[in-house]
């Protein structure tokens, strides 16, 4: 497979939110807003790009019985890296995302491509494929934001659309996440999975 | 007192899985039957506990002193890892009753984001020992709480007729979000017992 | 290159050698990180100073670290300008918030009139409720409080027979809010005099039942 077949299967045929159903817990939980949930999907992304790229490069060095310690302790460190990053240079974000920062290394996701991808293939091609799923996921979020942040505040992108008191607040409250992401994903079935 | 507000506010008013979004996975994937979704809940209960009250005593006995913190999520993740292999492992010998009912649980706890995200809350919200103790206990209750009433539903709804576009996963996170808006209505429980106690 | 085996020798070396690599790496980025974590944080406060209290070219004084009447600590920064003093910042924290804390930043004028206000943490108040709080009562808005003295405003809510306007469908959270302008306010020094009164007038106005006839603002 080429890496921009690679890339486009990890946004499309394997989007881990609407096919493989993974990562639940920050998409319903970053979600209240389009930005939030794009900065949500760059952290995991980053970490994914990362994880997966060092899991490849040392794979061979780590016995079998012990990989899963091996590799989260690899992803922990990553998370850890972008966690103080972000603290660092953009603590708005920080405020915003709060636990769910720290809680990327329980993201099934990123265990979950370095178990089914990383440990199986080449550095090269295990980036790419973090940077598929992390595409993905960021756009999944996204549109799960945008939809609860545009039925709920009635802005985009924090942009009024039209006046807030049309909005439907359930959406930007926890009902809301729950029946956007199931209305979303009915969509999805329909259309594009088959 | 302030542990019965404690309390209702950690299963009603802030339900973990409802409320707080965590511990979804577990929510929507063991939960098609109401006693494998209570058992699971127990399980959780059992290792968030336990979890707890080792890492609570690493943080302020070994990280902070060394000034360490930067190391809380990997130092975490790897004693939770630990414990619930050891759990596992002491069941599977002493309790063998307890571990036929809990054990196929037990790996899929460890990347439950429940027991970390409880373990780093109480750090966060600067609990003593006492007050880590009962948030997490009634953190696990409502989960627990959570996962049979949701599971309750799913049992009726997979024999009911649902379009085809809206078979399973939809049909399922619809219900849950019909849950939550239950769970809404709990919200200001907490506070207007406060007031009523004179807190 | 062929895979290790399984060896105890092997599993122990693999995984400590990553977990000191990992932790040695974390170690240099958290240093590196450190000084930026704690400027952006400096920065905020800094920030949130000059929002509060409007003066240009003041300088904000030496922190100073009281306890409020609940129980809460709180920071008062003097601000001056070519050595007059022209207000305080303080920050204040209200654990009455919906989902728990608020910490808001106060700037008050040498008489002890409101500034300015600029809410630092209102994490755990609802999302389109409770976390309008930085907007709601700026100049202009609906809840106004700004040019407004607790010491002759009774900066309560309507419903507990104040003059501010709540947050609508949001009234715990505006309460929070009114009781962080009463815990600023307490501790601001050049009304301190006047801070036991509003101590018994803060408790007064938690002693009464909720009232009925008071139409809220909306």
């Amino acid at each position: 497979m080429s890496k921009l077949g690679i890339i486009i299967n990890g946004i499309v045929k394997e989007n881990p939110t609407f096919v493989l159903l993974l990562g639940m817990c920050p998409t319903l939980g970053t979600t209240s807003s389009a930005l939030n949930g794009m900065s949500m999907g760059l952290a995991t992304m980053a970490v994914l790009i990362c994880a997966n790229f060092v899991i490849s490069c040392v794979k061979n060095l780590i016995p079998d019985k012990v990989h899963i310690p091996c590799y989260i302790v690899i992803i922990a460190g990553f998370v850890t890296i972008v966690q103080l990053l972000i603290k660092a240079y953009a603590p708005a974000v920080d405020e915003k995302l709060g636990l769910f920062i720290p809680l990327i290394v329980v993201n099934c996701i990123v265990l979950g491509r370095a178990e089914s991808f990383a440990a199986k293939n080449g550095p090269l091609d295990s980036a790419c494929d973090g940077i598929g799923i992390g595409i993905g996921f960021t756009l999944a979020l996204t549109l799960l934001g945008l939809c609860r942040e545009l039925l709920g505040a009635g802005t985009a992108f924090n942009m009024p659309v039209y006046p807030e008191q049309f909005g439907a607040l359930t959406f930007v409250l926890a009902p809301g996440a729950f029946i956007t992401l199931a209305y979303l994903s009915a969509l999805f079935n329909k259309f594009i999975k088959k | 007192m302030e542990y019965i507000i404690l309390i209702i506010t950690a299963i009603f008013v802030n339900n973990i899985v409802l409320a707080q979004f965590l511990g979804i996975c577990p929510f929507l994937g063991v939960s098609k039957k109401v006693d494998t979704a209570g058992w699971m809940g127990m399980a959780v209960l059992f290792v968030m506990l336990i979890a707890t009250l080792v890492t609570y005593p690493i943080y302020y006995g070994i990280l902070v002193p060394y000034n360490l913190q930067f190391m809380q999520t990997i130092v975490y993740i790897l004693v939770i890892a630990a414990l619930v292999q050891t759990v596992e492992i002491i069941l599977k010998k002493s309790m063998p009753a307890l571990y036929s009912a809990l054990g196929v649980f037990l790996p899929l706890i460890t990347t439950n984001c429940t027991i970390l995200g409880v373990a780093i809350n109480v750090i966060n919200f600067e609990y003593n020992l006492a007050q880590s103790t009962v948030y997490a206990t009634a953190t696990a209750l409502g989960f627990t709480l959570a996962m049979v009433l949701f599971a309750g539903i799913r049992e009726q709804t997979a024999i009911t007729k649902t379009p085809k576009g809206m078979e399973g996963t939809p049909i399922a996170l619809l219900t849950a979000g019909l849950l939550a808006m239950a769970f809404m209505g709990f919200s200001g429980v907490d506070k207007g017992l406060s007031a009523a106690l004179g807190l | 290159m062929a895979k290790l085996e399984n060896s105890l020798k092997n599993m122990v070396l693999s995984l400590t050698a990553i977990t000191v690599i990992v932790g040695a790496l974390l170690g240099y980025v958290a240093s590196v990180t450190d000084e930026p974590i704690a400027q952006a944080a400096a920065a905020k406060q800094q920030n949130a100073i000059a929002a509060v209290v409007p003066v240009e070219g003041a300088q904000a004084g030496e922190a100073q670290k009281v306890v409020t009447a609940n129980g809460e600590e709180a920071v008062i920064f003097p601000v001056t300008k070519d050595g007059q003093l022209v207000g305080h910042a303080v920050q204040a924290v209200s654990k009455n918030g919906f989902g728990g804390k608020i910490t808001v930043m106060f700037g008050f004028d040498p008489e002890g009139t409101i500034l300015g206000y600029n809410v630092l943490d209102c994490g755990g108040e609802t999302p389109g409720l409770g976390a309008k709080m930085p907007d709601w009562f700026q100049k202009g808005a609906k809840g106004d409080v700004i040019g407004k003295n607790p010491k002759t405003n009774n900066l309560t809510v309507s419903k507990d027979e104040g003059e501010v306007d709540a947050i609508t469908a949001a009234t715990i959270s505006s309460r929070a809010f009114c009781d962080a302008i009463a815990q600023a306010f307490g501790v601001l020094p050049v009304v301190e005099a006047a801070a036991e009164a509003q101590t018994s007038a803060t408790k007064q106005a938690a002693g009464t039942s909720e009232s009925v006839n008071e139409v809220a603002g909306e």
